[in-house]
């Protein structure tokens, strides 16, 4: 320990500032910024959306209601557990979504605060299923509670090797990780075709269809709403919800965490401060497949019980993290809600439409064209910002007017 | 009221950023043909001032009135068409592109309206940087410039949009001694053909030399504007800090006891692979401060590196406290006690999103008490940083303020807190005050010395001969990855300045 010096003069003292201040206002403004920007992101997001929608000759904003029934949100306006009825079974299967989401949006964003951007949670998620079938439907002798746990641990454990090959190849060779995550997702959905394909090891009872065997009822998650034979919500939910609090935990409460915002925000300080980046971008990635993996394992043993070729090549869930992770800026809280947010689009633009104003195919699309544009916008948050400072100076402008400054 | 050769007013400007106010109801004025030197210490205000003038901030209140109309600029671009030209302290450059085409970027000179016409291009920067005495090649790419050049390619910049309002941030803090004479020259002659220069700076031997009035500020408010006639060194430094601030060291002569760090046959290679230290060997007592003197890029950063663990190297072989290291690591060199004040502390010394608190723990963070078994102590951390806010005088934030939100002084001094919390046996300290102000470089020297007197290895390496020559008891000069002499630290400037340009012998073996 050092003695105290004296200083020459003393510290001035430091605290928030004053309430009542501009300093304050300004703070909370700030604050508010954080979330201002994801907000306006996602508005934008679905004007542009609701545009594609009027240019095809049809009402967006009936489409918007649809969606929004058909996602089951207007359970807020009546309450019930009883998912015989529309709104409580709709948001049954939204949360369904949105527990998926939540884990492949982690994925991206724990990559993401380490400074990688993991495109490979989709091949990771499919790493994640393929594990839980196979373990669901061998082992069919053991404890009901082991073989669960067995598959969630396998194949989280799989994801997780699954990324860890692309942190390792960056740490080694320095191969982008963009590079590698998706070239192991075609790995992954190429292998995983071949497995369920047919005469593949893990082809079901029916060698005419290219689908895997189902997992043993031993293996499945509870069902806490909702009917299982009407694909309920699974216990997973709280897997999924319980990793969000893992995620904040671990990148805000332990040295590990400590070390991935380091090597993310700035591996050169890192670096002098003792902290092995290369270990970090391994265990990073390893931990983002981790996430993606676990969801793989849930939805397999959660509602899903068998896959197929054809499921493998046109599942998105992975790919739609992405977006969860960029609209929820990386944090717990914002994964949650934007997983939440593409869940209802993904299932209220798939089973809704009640009205009948759009064709179903289209309303599909809407998803993608809101996920995509929810990419491009938040990659220009920027933008936003330009936009709005720019009405700002019109406004000004038009108020008064400036004096020219002299040539 | 405005004399008529006012060419620029600024009036009660005022800017509040969250938590600080930067500038409080600050007046300024400049006079056509005159250098107006604006001093004052790092986090004073001044370059969020010359933000302001310059379009990239707005004011919160105040006034800016240029050749008598008020104006309000929304970017830098009204401030430009305002006659109001700016050298950053870091250059804005692109590399590989040449003199002209940097200093015509944006405001070419086109052939049929679409092709640039770079002859007329390369002409126009001849003229200008004839006319104002700017030596400077326009067909040159900036990557093969030296630091003083590039800053003329700024000035040329500035010129070039027709400024004859022209403020110079920090404008000697990357030169040598030498390139900062030159650039004093070009300053006396953009006075003669009449522009106005505004000079921030907190060195005070400079702005006594080339000011003609000097305007201080102080934690946002202006405290004088003085002519530089009358003004002294010590009277500025006063103005400056509030108080009386000691410009020299003092310091006991030394009492080395044990090499705690010796270095012998040290080869390191740089990022191309070739050698940048070659051969080099010395050793540093418990109690001594040793110097390394040389210009910039005659292998400092890769010795510093090769001490340090951070770059692995080629040959040689380094003892802490006797302790011989086969593989250095950084973890493993901050184990056995090297502390390390890096060169850069943006780039390296900190992580500027990071809180101060968790700065504090960049080495520490994974043992007790910042953690168990893991698990972090957020409220442990903000405790230390606390105490270490307090006890090394660091300003402008508590602990849970991010480190990029602090002024260079208060950075540095947060890294000299850390290094020098954790009881190191040796200290490396790299351009430890490099852009800092007096009062902070009166703070660190001061603190420096007191560490040495604790009995621990200080190694200084740094650029600034009068630091060097101030502080170390031994001076070693590094030439072209060589040591090349030794010194007592009574050697004069021309002896040591003939050494680091490679004319000396090393004399007596230590």
């Amino acid at each position: 320990m050092t003695e105290p010096v004296a200083p020459g003069t003393p510290p001035e003292p430091v605290s928030a500032a004053p309430p009542g201040t501009v300093a304050a206002a300004l703070a909370i403004w700030q604050r508010a910024g954080g979330l201002a920007v994801p907000i306006a992101t996602a508005v934008l997001a679905f004007i542009v959306a609701g545009l594609v929608v009027a240019a095809t000759g049809h009402d967006p904003l009936t489409a918007y209601k649809d969606i929004f029934e058909g996602a089951g949100y207007n359970w807020i306006f009546h309450p019930s557990t009883d998912t015989a009825a529309a709104a409580p079974y709709n948001l049954s299967q939204t949360l369904l979504q949105t527990t998926t989401l939540i884990l492949t949006g982690l994925a991206v964003a724990f990559a993401f605060r380490c400074g990688m951007f993991n495109i490979g949670g989709q091949g990771q998620y499919i790493v994640g299923l393929v594990v839980a079938n196979w373990i669901g439907i061998s082992f069919i002798h053991l404890d009901s509670f082991l073989h669960v746990v067995l598959c969630i641990v396998l194949a989280t454990l799989a994801g997780a090797v699954w990324a860890g090959i692309a942190g390792f190849l960056k740490a080694t060779a320095g191969a982008h990780e963009v590079i590698s995550t998706i070239m192991l997702n075609w790995i992954a959905i190429w292998g995983a075709s071949y497995l369920f394909g047919d005469n593949g090891p893990l082809q079901g009872p029916n060698p005419a269809v290219p689908v895997s065997g189902d997992v043993v009822p031993g293996a499945q998650l509870p069902v806490f709403w909702g009917d299982q034979g009407f694909q309920g919500l699974h216990v997973g939910l709280f897997l999924a919800l319980a990793a969000l609090v893992v995620y904040w935990l671990v990148l805000n409460r332990t040295t590990v965490g400590y070390e991935v915002r380091a090597v993310g925000y700035n591996p050169d300080a890192a670096a002098y401060g003792g902290i092995s980046v290369r270990k970090n971008f391994v265990r990073a990635m390893a931990i983002s497949g981790a996430f993606a993996g676990l969801a793989g394992a849930l939805d397999m043993i959660g509602y899903l019980y068998h896959f197929g070729v054809l499921d493998v090549q046109s599942n998105q869930i992975g790919f739609l993290g992405i977006a969860v992770a960029l609209l929820g800026r990386n944090t717990a809280v914002g994964t949650g809600v934007a997983a939440f947010l593409f869940g209802g689009l993904l299932y209220g633009t798939n089973q809704g439409l009640t009205s009948g104003v759009i064709p179903t195919a289209l309303a599909q699309n809407v998803t993608y064209l809101i996920q995509g544009l929810v990419v491009l916008f938040v990659g220009a948050d920027v933008l936003i910002l330009y936009v709005w400072n720019a009405r700002k100076k019109v406004r000004r402008a038009r108020a008064a007017t400036t004096p020219e400054p002299a040539a | 009221m405005a004399e008529a050769d006012t060419i620029l007013e600024l009036r009660g400007i005022t800017k509040v950023f969250p938590g600080i106010v930067a500038d409080d109801h600050v007046d300024f004025d400049l006079r056509r043909g005159e250098v107006h030197a604006l001093l004052g210490e790092n986090g004073a205000g001044k370059s969020t001032l010359m933000n302001i003038l310059y379009g990239l901030y707005r004011p919160d209140d105040g006034e800016i009135v240029v050749r008598g109309q008020p104006v309000t600029f929304h970017s830098a671009k009204d401030a430009i068409a305002a006659g109001i030209g700016m050298v950053h302290q870091h250059f804005m450059l692109i590399p590989v592109m040449t003199v002209a085409e940097n200093i015509v970027l944006g405001l070419e000179p086109t052939r049929d309206r679409v092709f640039i016409d770079e002859k007329r291009a390369a002409e126009r920067v001849r003229d200008l940087s004839r006319a104002f005495g700017l030596a400077l090649d326009p067909n040159q790419r900036i990557e093969k410039l030296t630091v003083g050049q590039q800053q003329r390619v700024e000035i040329l910049k500035a010129l070039y949009r027709k400024a004859d309002i022209l403020i110079l941030d920090e404008p000697t803090a990357v030169l040598t001694p030498q390139e900062a004479k030159e650039l004093f020259g070009i300053i006396e002659t953009l006075k003669r053909e009449g522009t106005s220069i505004i000079f921030i700076s907190h060195k005070l031997g400079e702005v006594l030399e080339i000011a003609d009035r000097i305007t201080v500020l102080r934690r946002g408010k202006r405290i004088d504007s003085v002519p530089a006639a009358g003004a002294t060194e010590p009277s500025l430094a006063r103005m400056m800090v509030g108080r009386d601030v000691l410009l020299r060291v003092e310091k006991k002569s030394p009492s080395p006891g044990d090499p705690l760090l010796q270095v012998e046959g040290l080869e390191v290679l740089d990022d191309r692979q070739l050698p940048a230290v070659r051969g080099v060997s010395f050793e540093v007592r418990a109690g001594e401060i040793v110097g390394i003197a040389g210009v910039d890029g005659n292998g400092q950063s890769e010795l510093i590196d090769g001490i340090t663990g951070l770059r692995r190297p080629a040959g040689g072989t380094i003892r802490v406290a006797g302790r011989e290291v086969a593989h250095s690591t950084p973890r493993l060199m901050l184990d056995l006690g090297v502390g390390h004040i890096p060169e850069d502390r943006q780039r390296r010394g900190l992580v500027l999103e990071f809180s101060i608190a968790e700065n504090v723990a960049l080495h520490d963070y994974a043992k007790e008490p910042d953690s168990k078994w893991g698990w972090l102590f957020p409220g442990r951390l903000v405790e230390r940083a606390r105490r270490l806010i307090s006890e090394f005088d660091v300003r402008g934030g508590g602990p849970h303020t991010p480190a990029g939100a602090l002024s260079g002084g208060n950075q540095q001094k947060l890294v000299a807190a850390r290094e020098v919390a954790r009881d190191p046996k040796v200290l490396v300290a790299a351009q430890p005050t490099r852009g800092l102000d007096v009062g902070a470089i009166e703070y660190l020297h001061r603190r420096l010395v007191e560490e040495r007197d604790k009995g621990r290895a200080i190694l200084l390496i740094s650029l600034e001969l009068d630091e060097v020559l101030s502080l170390s008891d031994r001076i070693l000069v590094l030439y072209e990855g060589e040591i090349v002499a030794e010194f007592d630290p009574s050697v004069s400037e021309e002896e040591l300045g003939l050494a680091m340009l490679g004319g000396g012998r090393r004399e007596a073996a230590a």
